[in-house]
Order: C-alpha cells, then structure tokens, then sequence
C-alpha cells in the first residue's frame, strides 16, 4: 500500500510546507521502490539502447549524417524511453490500488501529481545522464554543451508534465498503456520539434539567436501545461 | 421524446437551400480564374469548411472547460458535437486542400504549417475519440474527455507557432509552398461574392448540425437511461 513513507529524503527542508513535503514523499516513495526493484530504470535504459542501435543500421550514421541526425535519434529514443516510463510509473499505481491510497491522504491533490512529474522526471533525465555519454563515445561526437543539457532540460520537463497527466487518464481506461503515446505525441509534437531543433542547433553550432527563439518556446510550453496539469489534475484522479 | 424543433426544421432546409446556392456561385456564377483555371473553384469550399472546422475547434474548448466548472453533463455532449463536426470538416478541408494543390502545386502533399497542422489536430481528434471509447463509466468519460481537449486546445497554437518556426528557419521547400507565393490571386467581385456566400452558407450548416447532433446525443442519453430502467 501507498502509506506515506515515515522517513523523508534527509535533504528535504524541515520547514518547507506541507504542500512541498507531500510532493516530497511521493516522489521518494517512487525513487525507493524503484532503488528496490530496478525495474523500471533498468528496462527504459536497455530499450534506449537498443533503440540507439537500430537507429545506427536504418539511417547509417556515418559521419556526414550523424552531425544533422544526432539531435532526432537522441530525442525519439528520449521519448520513447519516457513513454516506457511514464507507463509503468502510473500502472503500479494502478495495481496495487496505492492510488487509492495516496488520494486518501489528507494532501492537495496536486502535490501528488507534482510528485509523480518529479519522480518520472528523474527517471527520464537518468537515462539521459547515461545515454549521452555512451552515444558521445560511440560516435565520438560532443554533446556537453551546456545550452544542449538546457534544453534536454527544459524538453524532459515538458514532456513529462504533460505525460504525466494523460498518463494518469490512460491507465483508468480500458487499453490501458496502448492509449498514452496515442494521446500524448500529438499535444507533445511542439515540445519535441522544438527540442529537436534547438539541440540540432547547438550540436552543429547554430546562430545563437535563431536558437534562444526555441528556448522560449520550450519555457512557454513549460509553463502553460504546468498550469493547465496544476487546474486540471483534481478531475483526472476524482472518483 | 419531444419532436424536432420547427427552427430545426426550417433550418435545415435552410441549409440544404443555401448549400445548392453555394454550389451554383463558386460552380457556374463565379469566373474562371486565369492561371489555375477550374481547380480553383475548389477553394470556395476548402475555406469555408476550413472556417467550420475551426468553429468547431473553439466551442469544443468552451465546452471542455465549461464542464469542468458546471460538472453539467450537458457540456459534455455539447463538446462531443463540436469535435465530431470539426473532426469532419478539417478532413474535407484537407482533401479539398490536396485536390487544389495537385495541380498548382504539383503535389498532394506538402509540410507547410497549415497543413501539417491541419493534420495533427486531426490525429488530437482521433486520439480523443479513442479516449472516449476506452473509458465506460460515463461521467469519468466526460471528464477525461474535457481534460483532453483543453490540453488540446491549449497545445494547438504552440504546435501552429512552432512549424511554423521551423518553416521560416528553414526556407528551403520542394516547390515552395507557400500559398502567397504560389497559387495566390486576386478576387474578382463575382468570385468575393462566391467566397463570402459559402463562408455563410457553412457557418449556417454548423449550427444546423451542431444542433442535431447535440439534439442526438441528448436522445442518446435518454435512450442509455430508459435502457438502465428497463434492466433494473
């Protein structure tokens, strides 16, 4: 059952509020789980991989084409990986009724959304964390420039908010996991295109100013679904 | 049940009369434009419908956040009306679109901003239904369904702005698809009015069917509940 954990990560503040301390506990319960289990982690860092490798054979990324294709093959195979994620991070949820049991819990209910985005958050940039590195060996192409990591940042957190969410609606319906990616890719097609283009446009060096005009997208699309998930996640998990 | 309304009545045929009018004015009425010739009458409907779809497109969100404030299952059916009929009109529009620009394009198809937008709110619309369709207990739907389609609504212009970014980055298109470069023309009197006519005669097809359609759906509502009654 989902009862809240009675020890809390030692960094989180004493005095923060119960708002943030709830949010806090969510996402730990998560990350402990998940540091028992390595289910999760795990299975989106194989699948990114195997992805990485069958992108290697069907576009033949040789050197000429992985300098424009880099930024696409790293955010499909992100995405895909987050899907993974996303999924399976709402589906415990699901099975072991612990839904029912964080929405017992005398919180505001959007400290357990904004729980879930943190925790699926750390998932995905960890596979990132791990990801890139490899690909920067096996292509031997640079990727730690810090604009990129900024918008791999800023990319993550708008895909997640919004998958999150949907995530949320798609395990309480009767396909399940088959909905979300049929739900989420259309509404996140403007998060990924601009990430897609920003980092294409700092791997290969771009005009800084035609990239900051992505950038601002990415905040913007950030801070709309923030707020549009922060409204409306009451009426997702509402029996 | 209540039979039809007599406005309902009258207004549609009042819609079938002004859609044969339409058809007359951008058909025979309106001159044959100079370079592209016939096809272009093609562009009469292919705004018009484009403009329902979009109408649809609005009150479709007003509905969704109209029934997460009233919690009023009424919405509910309101939305499912308005993403049905803009659902239909934008894959006219499309096909009409294509039918245009096979021609004056010299292709089909092309991702140019309007239309590649065109055709992912079509797949947000799809994905909606798919929704609605895994979801049986009825007022979960429809709050599900509500959620959808702000998050639809609200991601719709930033995936306008941001092809069309990409657009104006990358400037190099296969023949060039912008409409003002290519296909572009001056309307002639006769042709503004063909315009204007069907731009009419659609808005009043969309409230005509937006009304029958929230009219079915509130029968089919009562049908579901007679249905449970009879069970029980």
């Amino acid at each position: 059952m989902a009862a809240r954990p009675r020890t809390l990560p030692a960094s989180s503040p004493s005095a923060a509020s119960s708002f943030f301390r709830a949010m806090l506990a969510v996402a730990w319960k998560d990350l402990a789980a998940e540091l028992r289990s390595r289910e999760l982690f795990s299975a989106m860092l194989v699948f990114s991989l195997l992805v990485i490798v069958i992108f290697n054979f069907a576009l033949e990324l040789d050197i000429r084409t992985r300098q424009s294709v880099t930024s696409g093959v790293l955010w499909v195979t992100f995405a895909f990986a987050g899907t993974l994620g996303l999924n399976r991070s709402m589906a415990i949820e699901k099975e072991q009724s612990s839904m029912d049991g964080l929405l017992l819990a005398p919180v505001d209910r959007s400290a357990i959304y904004f729980g879930k985005v943190a925790s699926n958050l750390v998932f995905m940039l960890g596979v990132e964390v791990v990801v890139l590195p490899i690909y920067a060996l096996l292509y031997n192409v640079n990727l730690f420039i810090p604009g990129f990591l900024l918008v791999l940042l800023l990319g993550s957190v708008g895909y997640i908010v919004v998958g999150t969410l949907l995530a949320a609606m798609a395990v309480q319906s009767r396909a399940r996991d088959m909905l979300l990616p049929i739900l989420h890719f259309p509404v996140a097609m403007a998060v990924l295109i601009a990430s897609v283009k920003a980092s294409g446009g700092y791997l290969t060096g771009a005009d800084p100013a035609s990239i900051q005009t992505w950038l601002n997208l990415l905040i913007v699309y950030d801070v709309v679904f923030t707020s549009i998930a922060f409204m409306v996640f009451d009426f997702v998990v509402e029996e | 049940m209540q039979a039809k309304p007599t406005t309902l009545k009258v207004l549609d045929i009042a819609s079938i009369l002004l859609l044969a009018a339409a058809l007359y004015l951008a058909l025979i009425y309106a001159p044959e434009e100079a370079t592209m010739g016939q096809v272009q009458r093609v562009f009469y409907f292919h705004i018009a419908t484009a403009w329902t779809g979009l109408l649809g497109f609005v009150a479709a969100g007003v509905a969704g956040v109209a029934f997460l404030v009233t919690k009023d299952q009424k919405w509910d059916i309101v939305e499912v009306a308005a993403v049905e009929i803009s659902l239909v009109f934008f894959l006219i529009t499309i096909v009409l679109g294509s039918i245009w620009a096979r021609p004056v394009w010299n292709t089909w198809w092309t991702w140019d901003p309007r239309l590649t937008w065109a055709a992912i709110t079509e797949l947000i619309y799809i994905a909606y239904f798919m929704l609605r369709q895994g979801v049986d207990d009825p007022s979960r739907r429809a709050r599900f369904a509500a959620v959808y389609t702000i998050v639809g609504a609200a991601s719709a212009p930033i995936t306008f702005f941001v092809i069309r970014l990409v657009r104006t980055i990358h400037p190099v298109i296969i023949g060039g698809s912008d409409p003002s470069a290519q296909g572009a023309f001056a309307m002639s009197p006769e042709m503004e009015l063909a315009f204007f006519f069907a731009l009419f005669t659609f808005t009043v097809i969309f409230v005509d069917l937006f009304w029958n359609r929230i009219r079915m759906g509130r029968l089919a509502t009562r049908v579901e509940q007679l249905k449970l009654s009879v069970m029980r």
